[in-house]
């Protein structure tokens, strides 16, 4: 493989940011923003400087790497702290850096009223060195690192604003949610070394080969359990909602556009395994599909204008996760859906910061409304990436999801039928619920609290917006012309039959039925709400399933009455075993010796006389045992 | 003479001795039946090495004299210190270790 020794720039410029503003405190207030949006631009401009390195060389040696450093180094077991850039690094690394230093240049302005800018942004280039690492390590350790990183840099970024206690313990929660995938994750990495004896991606995949499939079965399901954790996936997945605790800007790039995709990544980087394993690739697919449908149902009935995007966003990586669950087929598909939503998503999370910036923090879409005349740029960026969500040609959803759902009813037999169907559905409640989203905020009636001034945004908030709307767009065209992504990916998935299997359905079929489901959901939505009458305070007198999607299907509750509670039980009761065994038995030690000493000090009572018969009685005690033993 | 009568007489000597040591308070009696004890079992040593026909046991309580002429050198003199403090001999007043 070719060497670049570059490629370490991309990580070491954000995680120099990261350090300076850490170490160099209140010093840095003045300049750290500027700082940490220079580097993670100048990382940005490393990447595509690497692009352009790929592009000029032939497809076989587009794959670059660099070994940093001999890192563990055990007998038989050698893993290199190295880097690897191939095409769906790439991809990636675009991503991170693009839409991160959009953010970035977006928080100068959002959080410039806050008092600790600079630990905002030491914290985001601390989020981008993590992902940057989590997508270029060339081993599940090393990715490992990067994974445990970017945890790091959501829980600091979701408590940033921890003296509200509530903040405080949704980033506990998303972290202690996120620690049973993360224990997933270290579980494959275990059963690799012990089955397989390497853990670098090119080791596992050459030993995948010959492998039993027990074993890439189950290091394909403790990748998928990591997964779910890191991308809020069913069933791990009620942390994300209340990870909206976060200032937005971190909404938009940690909880939308990259970190909660990093579990898409490592399915897609492990295609090898799941090829392999088609237990294990069932299992994402279900978890793909579950997952589309529970966001989606969540993101109906959410009026926190955050919350909803979060259902949203759980429910569109559903729709990933399905598509690299589908095999050689949906990889590349997934990768694409991946992209866009990276774009439209991160653009309408920062059009809600907007809108909450000028609506004094105001989160409450029943709250809002014509917000179109007062915020005309936010308005057309956000109805973009709207557009782009619902999947409407020819904005970028509608190319990337049309192709999942397309992949979906290929994957043959009932199962291609109930997950085409499936995701079909999905795409129809995706557009009634992002319908409902824009038509509270910008186009119904005005529902304000009273001394709301809404105002458009400054340059600095709605510049990134404008371009990630542009991206919303242009990119599902500029990815599908001619199959450019999927040509460019096909060399990570190694060599693959050309399956022509049966279409079930002819594409055209797909996206007709597709922007039909669309036009039903966006139908109901606009006769609810835009026709109607719409409370300004949520109405308590709903159906029973608009009551349980309120409160995320019941998943807090769920977990309370079967993990927390239990678990609980189980602390207080070990609890009460150590306290009556463990602290029992020391203790008892202790007061026997107490009680010993207590009897046995009366002995000693001072007079000579008395030890001296003592001395008298003992030796002739001993005389009489010797006596009448030898007798 | 049958020399197991020494050995009755040694027995004899060390039962007061011990019987003495137990019951008396006067630190000086006390001390006089410590000495009786070592002196029984220096008659006890003397009349075995007869018995057996060796001399070890003649050497032994030669020892025995020593260690008795020492003891008497340290114990009369604590047994003295104690009096000009306390103005009494009695070992029973002397038991101020157990507090």
């Amino acid at each position: 493989m070719t060497t670049s020794t570059s490629l370490v720039y991309l990580i070491a410029l954000p995680l120099f940011g990261a350090t300076i503003l850490l170490l160099a405190g209140r010093r840095a207030d003045k300049w750290g923003h500027l700082l940490a949006t220079a580097l993670s631009a100048s990382s940005f401009g490393v990447g595509l400087y690497q692009l352009s390195q790929m592009l000029s060389r032939p497809t076989e040696e587009r794959a670059v790497g660099q070994k940093l450093f001999s890192w563990i180094n055990v007998g038989t077991f050698n893993v290199d702290a190295g880097l690897l850039l191939d095409q769906l690094s790439i991809c990636f690394v675009l991503l991170i850096t693009g839409v991160g230093t959009l953010i970035h240049i977006y928080s100068i302005s959002y959080m410039s009223h806050d008092e600790n800018r600079r630990r905002f942004f030491a914290y985001l280039n601390l989020f981008i060195a993590a992902m940057l690492l989590l997508v270029l390590g060339d081993s599940y350790l090393n990715l490992y690192v990067g994974w445990e990183g970017v945890g790091l840099a959501s829980y600091l970024l979701i408590g940033f604003w921890n003296q509200k206690p509530a903040y405080a313990t949704a980033s506990k929660k998303a972290f202690v949610m996120n620690r049973i995938g993360d224990m997933g994750l270290s579980f494959a990495i275990m059963i690799a070394f012990a089955t397989l004896g390497t853990v670098s991606f090119s080791g596992v995949e050459e030993a995948s080969h010959t492998a039993s499939k027990a074993a890439l079965t189950a290091i394909g399901v403790m990748l998928l359990v990591a997964a779910t954790g890191k991308s809020a996936q069913f069933p791990l997945q009620a942390w994300l909602g209340d990870a909206m605790a976060g200032p937005t800007p971190v909404s938009a790039l940690i909880h939308a556009a990259t970190m909660v995709t990093a579990g898409v990544y490592l399915i897609i980087r492990s295609n090898f395994i799941f090829d392999a394993a088609p237990t294990a690739q069932l299992l994402v697919v279900i978890v793909g599909a579950i997952t589309l449908l529970f966001g989606a149902f969540i993101g109906t009935a959410k009026d926190d204008i955050k919350k909803a995007l979060a259902a949203s966003t759980m429910s569109q990586i559903g729709y990933m996760i399905l598509g690299a669950g589908l095999g050689p087929a949906g990889y590349a598909f997934a990768i694409m859906h991946l992209l866009t939503h990276g774009f439209f998503k991160a653009g309408m999370f920062l059009g809600a910061g907007s809108v909450m910036h000028g609506m004094n923090d105001q989160v409450d879409m029943r709250r809002y409304g014509a917000l179109r005349k007062f915020m005309p740029i936010t308005f057309i960026t956000f109805g973009l990436g709207y557009l782009a969500i619902i999947g409407v040609p020819p904005f970028a959803g509608f190319y990337s999801k049309d192709l999942i759902i397309e992949t979906a009813f290929n994957a043959g037999g009932v199962k291609g039928i109930l997950l085409g169907s499936t995701a079909l559905l999905g795409a129809a409640i995706t557009a009634f619920y992002m319908t409902r989203v824009m038509v509270l905020t910008f186009t119904s009636k005005e529902r304000w609290e009273e001394n709301q001034h809404p105002h458009e945004s400054p340059i600095l908030m709605w510049l990134p917006m404008a371009i990630l709307a542009i991206g919303s767009v242009t990119t599902g065209f500029l990815f599908t012309r001619g199959d450019a992504l999927a040509n460019w990916l096909n060399p990570v998935f190694g060599e693959h039959g050309e399956g022509h299997e049966e279409h079930l359905f002819e594409p055209i079929v797909v996206s007709g039925m597709a922007l039909v489901a669309v036009a039903i959901g966006v139908a109901i939505a606009i006769m609810k709400y835009q026709l109607s009458e719409v409370d300004s305070v949520a109405p308590q007198n709903v159906s029973i399933f608009t009551r349980i999607a309120r409160k995320d299907l019941m998943q807090d509750s769920f977990n309370e009455a079967v993990f927390m509670r239990p678990g609980q039980k189980l602390t207080s009761l070990l609890v009460r075993g150590d306290e009556s065994v463990v602290d029992g038995a020391v203790r008892g030690i202790g007061r026997t010796a107490l009680g010993a000493g207590a009897v046995l000090r009366k002995t000693q009572t001072g007079f000579a006389r008395s030890y001296a018969a003592l001395i008298l009685i003992g030796a002739i005690a001993l005389i009489a045992g010797i006596w009448v033993v030898t007798q | 003479m049958n020399p197991y009568n020494y050995l009755y007489v040694s027995a004899i000597l060390f039962t007061i001795g011990a019987v003495g040591v137990v019951v008396r308070r006067n630190a000086i009696v006390v001390f006089m039946c410590v000495e009786l004890m070592l002196n029984a079992a220096n008659l006890s040593f003397v009349t075995f090495s007869r018995i057996n026909g060796t001399l070890d046991g003649q050497v032994v309580a030669f020892f025995t004299m020593v260690v008795a002429a020492c003891e008497v050198v340290v114990g009369l003199a604590i047994i003295v210190t104690i009096y000009r403090s306390r103005r009494s001999a009695s070992i029973d007043d002397a038991s101020l270790l157990k507090r």
